[in-house]
């Protein structure tokens, strides 16, 4: 049985010492849709990423995902279970090379990951993979450097393949295209585009062109909570998300 | 470096440890360097490729040293025995540090680590059977497998060299293994393994132990090469000499800390004269390195080395 919604949060709620900064969310992700979560700094968005892969234990409320309730579990399980997030900051492994950091997301498939008396070199199996997957995001001839030499825009794709590695069912991406040139960004669309085609992908994004390009459904979060939630044509024409905006510097778009 | 040059040296190195005692190497401080060695490889396993600072790794070395001490004199074990019981033990104990230590981050586990290990060092003062002060004394080295007396300090240094070079080759496969890869990732970039399915507290406990192990491997084979065990072994201070060791030497590196604990090494036995002097050039010696050479002086080399191959 499959529902209609992959995931679910009831009444998600994050309290920082008295601070609320996600207050009594409750949102829900369509299966194989492209989900944008908006709002401007400080809304609570990468706290509700945070709380979803378990980097943060909720205050209260609950998570549920393909209708399982996930809220007790542990940041490597949930990932196990199919949600694989990216990182607002660029998270690549710096001192690996660029093919290694995909290889590190494919090797715990192959169940080898405590052996400390094997040789790396049982890992070649998989570079062919890696390499199709470096195919996808367009770094393939990169794939010897160290990934702390990539220029950013590529960082932020190769994060996109380790990603991918993964094969999740839901991808979380933060910001996936902050801080990155107008190519880039272009390039970062049409990938996200291909890659949703078999999953669904839930992400925060500050560009409005991107969002209203790529996303069939859009919740504005202020606060902490949910102001409003809707395709793009509603939420932008929706007064409080305008007035939200106003004032805020990130209403570019 | 291609790899094929770190091949022939690593011989080359290796043919020099073999003909060290006939060309005028003293056996008993060619055992000690080794020894200390093997135990700032086990630590770099940590610090270097796992990004954990421990600052309790004395309780290893130094607890294995009881165990082995103990064992080969009151019951009488051959060595190999004794080695591999205090191996055990030191790995136990590396568990339980390890369990309560791998769920904090930075500062907070070295301090957990360093007051396990004092726990173990008043432990150890009071325990009758490490005789406090005077320490377990003309410990026996036995007879290998019962069979070949290591009474003689060469055919000891040879013993300890094999054990050394297990040693290090079991650090190398760990850091070259698919564990190892892991490892790496969670030192780059935790969150990032964390997200990517890794349960990290579990790669770093086994890393922990590995490296518990290995230390309590490089004590044992000390007490019984130099026949003593004593509290300077488990004392906070040898915990923080293995640190400069490898920060001399260079963390991350797999040959950084043989280098590292070498020198201090020779400096300590060369310098004895000096008296408390010691200490001081030392502490000046590690300031003057840490600021030349942050990389540590196999990693400045190795630094050196690309930079000139990536310029030709
Ligand atoms: N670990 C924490 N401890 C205390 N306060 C926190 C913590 N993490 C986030 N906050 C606070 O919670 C609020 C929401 O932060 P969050 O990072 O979720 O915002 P955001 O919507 O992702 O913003 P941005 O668009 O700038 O990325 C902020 O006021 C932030 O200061
Ligand atoms: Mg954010």
């Amino acid at each position: 049985m499959t529902g209609e919604f992959i995931l679910e949060t009831r009444d998600l709620t994050k309290e920082f010492k008295g601070f609320t900064a996600v207050d009594r969310v409750n949102l829900k992700v369509r299966r194989g849709s492209i989900h944008a979560l908006i709002g401007p700094n400080g809304a609570g968005k990468t706290t509700v990423f945070n709380l979803l892969t378990k980097f943060l234990a909720p205050t209260s409320g609950g998570i549920l995902y393909k209708g399982q309730d996930i809220t007790a579990e542990a940041p490597g399980h949930v990932a196990q279970k199919g949600i694989i997030r990216s990182f607002q900051i660029s998270a690549v492994f710096p001192n690996l090379t660029v093919l290694e950091n995909v290889r590190v997301a494919l090797q715990r498939k192959l169940g080898t990951s405590f052996h400390f008396w094997q040789s790396e070199k049982t890992l070649d199996q998989l570079n062919s993979r890696a390499m199709e997957l470096l195919e996808q995001v367009d770094l393939t001839q990169f794939a010897a450097l160290t990934a702390g030499e990539l220029p950013y825009g590529r960082k932020r794709a190769l994060e996109i393949a380790t990603t991918l590695a993964m094969d999740p069912e839901l991808m979380l991406l933060d910001e996936p295209t902050q801080g990155m040139g107008h190519e880039d960004v272009g390039r970062v669309v049409e990938l996200i585009r291909k890659v949703a085609a078999n999953r669904t992908v839930l992400m925060v994004e500050h560009n409005m062109s991107v969002v209203a390009n790529l996303s069939s459904t859009i919740t504005v979060l202020q606060r902490g909570a949910v102001l409003a939630e809707g395709p793009y044509e509603t939420v932008s024409k929706d007064p409080r998300v305008l007035e939200a905006y106003v004032g805020s510097e990130d209403a570019h778009g | 470096m291609s790899l094929s040059k770190t091949g022939v040296l690593y011989i080359a190195v290796l043919a020099l440890a073999c003909a060290a005692p006939f060309i005028g190497g003293y056996p008993l401080f060619l055992m000690k360097c080794l020894c200390f060695a093997l135990f700032a490889c086990a630590f770099n396993l940590l610090i270097g490729f796992t990004g954990l600072l421990s600052f309790g790794h004395a309780m290893f070395f130094g607890m294995a040293a009881y165990i082995a001490a103990h064992s080969a004199k009151v019951w009488g074990w051959t060595p190999e025995v004794a080695i591999i019981a205090a191996t055990l033990g030191s790995a136990a104990l590396g568990y339980v540090t390890g369990w309560l230590a791998v769920r904090r981050q930075g500062i907070y586990f070295a301090m957990i680590t360093l007051a396990l290990s004092q726990m173990v060092y008043f432990f150890c003062v009071q325990a009758p059977f490490t005789y406090a002060e005077d320490g377990i004394q003309s410990v026996p080295r036995g007879k290998l497998f019962g069979v070949i007396s290591l009474a003689d300090d060469r055919v000891m240094y040879y013993f300890v060299l094999a054990i050394f070079v297990f040693g290090y080759w079991m650090i190398h496969r760990i850091i070259h293994s698919p564990f190892g890869q892991v490892l790496k990732s969670i030192r780059e970039n935790e969150p990032r393994a964390l997200s990517l399915g890794y349960e990290v507290h579990k790669y770093k406990l086994l890393a922990f132990v590995l490296s518990a192990a290995l230390a309590g491997m490089a004590g044992a084979t000390k007490a019984l090469a130099l026949g003593l065990a004593t509290l300077t072994d488990v004392q906070w201070q040898m915990s923080g000499e293995v640190v400069l060791m490898t920060l001399l030497g260079g963390m991350g590196t797999i040959a950084g800390p043989v280098v590292g604990s070498t020198i201090i090494i020779a400096m300590q036995n060369y310098l004895s004269g000096f008296g408390s002097w010691v200490t001081i050039i030392m502490g000046a010696t590690f300031v003057v390195c840490v600021l030349a050479f942050r990389r540590g002086i196999v990693g400045e080399l190795q630094h050196f080395l690309k930079s000139r191959s990536n310029k030709a």
